[in-house]
């Protein structure tokens, strides 16, 4: 932890989840790059073994087979990648990322390049959990546009970061498991792409 | 096709939609031979149960013929299937485990956050009942897109009528798993709440285990005379007191273990407790809770407790203290389907246990409607309504 914030000795649980405005401070400084004012973290178990996962996230242009909101990732360079994502109001967003740390099966951080529509960094940590697979845990810092305003309408629209980091994890799971990602009857995705 | 679509509270209507497709590789179609009306249905039915859309295809007990699989589908065309109401993946840390019901994975992602909301953690994707549970089109149709076919249909064995096994996707394993739950010993008193399909299933699956007593509770006259049918002994809560009957005939003791088969007789959720706990606004309770509360209060000392009826939200005045006190036991759940299904076919086919005794009314697709009327408004002798969509429309 960087010694020149101001924040009291802390209990064993994430950042993500501290009650204390302080804490996105702290991610900012010691977890991830500081690139917005919005903490979020979510896991997911995924009954696979950790490298197979992490091969598939590392290569970034398959993320938006299951990142909904995720129109196209264009690789610019091993550590850049271009992203071009739905907003709300038929819309859509772009940013410019770059890999900020990796370590092999294990991490992957990333920062979002001067000039991003919504600014973000993050990291997505891959770790064994013995008979149960690995555990992802993704740990997200972002700037959510035109600030609380925006980020209300984004989760009238569903297009609310925090909300879809869960569900993209959950798709992550589901297409690592059962090799498919599960629809209903009645599916946005498939409608947007005209296929329900 | 033809489909049995919810249009609004006491709006159901068989409309003309588009044929389901294989969405994914795992996915079967399946032409349906028989499906049924569940008392759960009816709560769609009455409107209580949220996310439902206009449109929306309902029915989770049916099974059919397979007439199309996708590539990892490991199904055959025209092998006859039996189809559990949970989608589960089978590929999940809780399938692993048989916990089918639990399973991470057969709910879509969107679909997820209600339940998360509400219970902590979702479960398994169910058919035809709302998009809190996936939105998957239900059986009450001609076809039906089967996802996980690899993992939930059971292949059944020719020459056995559909109404043998249909109930093999959803009350018949309901009620064993009641009794189970229950975990009964030899000689033990086991009492039952409610003799609906579950119910009388309980009864039955209790003598299997080992019961030497049942006594079914209910208030229609012909439910709890098919109780007896199977041996129980009766009490209709109409004519005599409940708790005073049921310690006289358990000699002051009271029940070893007791089974609610009543609750909401759902799978589902009631509006009202889905709303009140999203909007976290108030926590006055809309389940009717006392079958359970009496189950409680009737069990004896150290007894078990076995709950196969659904509750969605929170219940007022549970007695804690009771429960406590006696050192009771509690084991409930939605069904693991697809861990019961291949036992209890076997049981099925060795004349162990009669399913066909349940069926009091069987109809084709298109009188579907005709169909939840009669079960809604005559709960006493509409026991069970079969459909068929194969089968003309009856005479008015």
């Amino acid at each position: 932890m960087g010694d020149t914030l101001d924040m009291p000795p802390r209990d064993d649980a994430p950042l993500a989840t501290s009650k204390d405005s302080a804490a996105v401070d702290v991610a900012g400084d010691a977890l991830v790059e500081p690139r917005g004012d919005t903490l979020v973290g979510r896991a997911v178990t995924i009954n696979r073994r950790r490298a197979e996962l992490f091969a598939y996230w590392r290569d970034l242009t398959q993320l938006a087979s299951f990142m909904e909101n995720v129109e196209r990732i264009d690789l610019l360079s091993a550590k850049q990648s271009h992203w071009v994502v739905k907003a709300p109001g038929g819309k859509t967003v772009e940013w410019t990322a770059t890999i900020t740390e990796e370590r092999d099966g294990e991490l992957i951080a990333w920062a979002s390049d001067p000039g991003a529509d919504v600014p973000n960094s993050g990291r997505v940590e891959f770790r064994d959990a013995g008979a149960r697979g690995t555990v992802v845990t993704a740990t997200i810092l972002y700037d959510p546009p035109a600030g609380t305003i925006g980020k209300l309408i984004a989760k009238m629209f569903q297009r609310e970061p925090a909300i879809q980091a869960r569900r993209d994890l959950r798709r992550f799971k589901q297409l690592m498991e059962t090799g498919e990602i599960a629809v209903g009857a009645r599916n946005t995705r498939l409608q947007d792409e005209g296929k329900n | 096709m033809r489909a049995l679509a919810w249009h609004g509270k006491h709006d159901v209507r068989v409309d003309t939609v588009d044929d389901p497709e294989i969405l994914n590789p795992r996915d079967a179609i399946i032409k349906v031979t028989a499906t049924a009306i569940c008392g759960s249905d009816l709560h769609l039915y009455d409107g209580y149960i949220p996310t439902m859309q206009s449109g929306d295809i309902l029915g989770h007990e049916f099974m059919g013929e397979v007439v199309e699989t996708g590539p990892k589908s490991t199904l055959k065309k025209g092998q006859r299937v039996v189809v559990p109401f949970t989608i589960a993946c089978g590929s999940c840390y809780h399938c692993g485990k048989h916990q089918y019901s639990a399973c991470d994975n057969g709910l879509p992602a969107d679909n997820q956050d209600i339940a998360q909301e509400l219970y902590g953690q979702p479960m398994s994707g169910l058919f035809g009942y709302s998009h809190m549970t996936g939105g998957y089109s239900g059986g009450q149709a001609e076809y039906v897109r089967i996802p996980f076919s690899d993992v939930g249909p059971l292949v059944i064995p020719d020459g056995i009528e559909d109404e043998k096994v249909l109930f093999l996707s959803d009350i018949l394993p309901t009620g064993w798993m009641a009794a189970e739950n229950a975990q009964i010993e030899p000689g033990d008193t086991v009492a039952v709440w409610g003799c609906g399909p579950v119910g009388l299933f309980a009864v039955q699956s209790a003598f299997l285990m080992g019961a030497e007593r049942v006594i079914a509770i209910d208030h229609f006259p012909h439910r709890l005379e098919l109780a007896k049918r199977f041996g129980a002994e009766t009490i209709n809560f109409e004519e005599s007191a409940t708790y005073e009957a049921l310690m006289l005939m358990t000699g002051g003791i009271g029940p070893d273990a007791v089974i609610d088969a009543v609750g909401l007789e759902a799978h589902g959720f009631f509006v009202d407790n889905v709303l009140d706990q999203i909007k976290k606004s108030t926590f006055l309770g809309t389940d009717r809770p006392h079958s359970i509360r009496q189950a409680i209060h009737a069990c004896r000392k150290g007894g078990r407790v076995s709950m196969p009826a659904v509750y969605g939200g929170f219940v007022d005045k549970f007695p804690l203290g009771a429960f406590m006190e006696k050192g009771l036991t509690l084991k409930t759940g939605q069904t693991h389907v697809q861990h019961y299904m291949p036992a209890l076919l076997n049981a099925i086919l060795e004349g162990k246990i009669d399913t066909t005794f349940l069926i009091s009314h069987t109809l084709g697709l298109e009188d579907a409607p005709k169909g939840y009327k009669m079960f809604h408004d005559n709960q006493n002798e509409v026991t069970k309504v079969v459909l068929k969509p194969g089968l003309a429309l009856a005479a008015e």
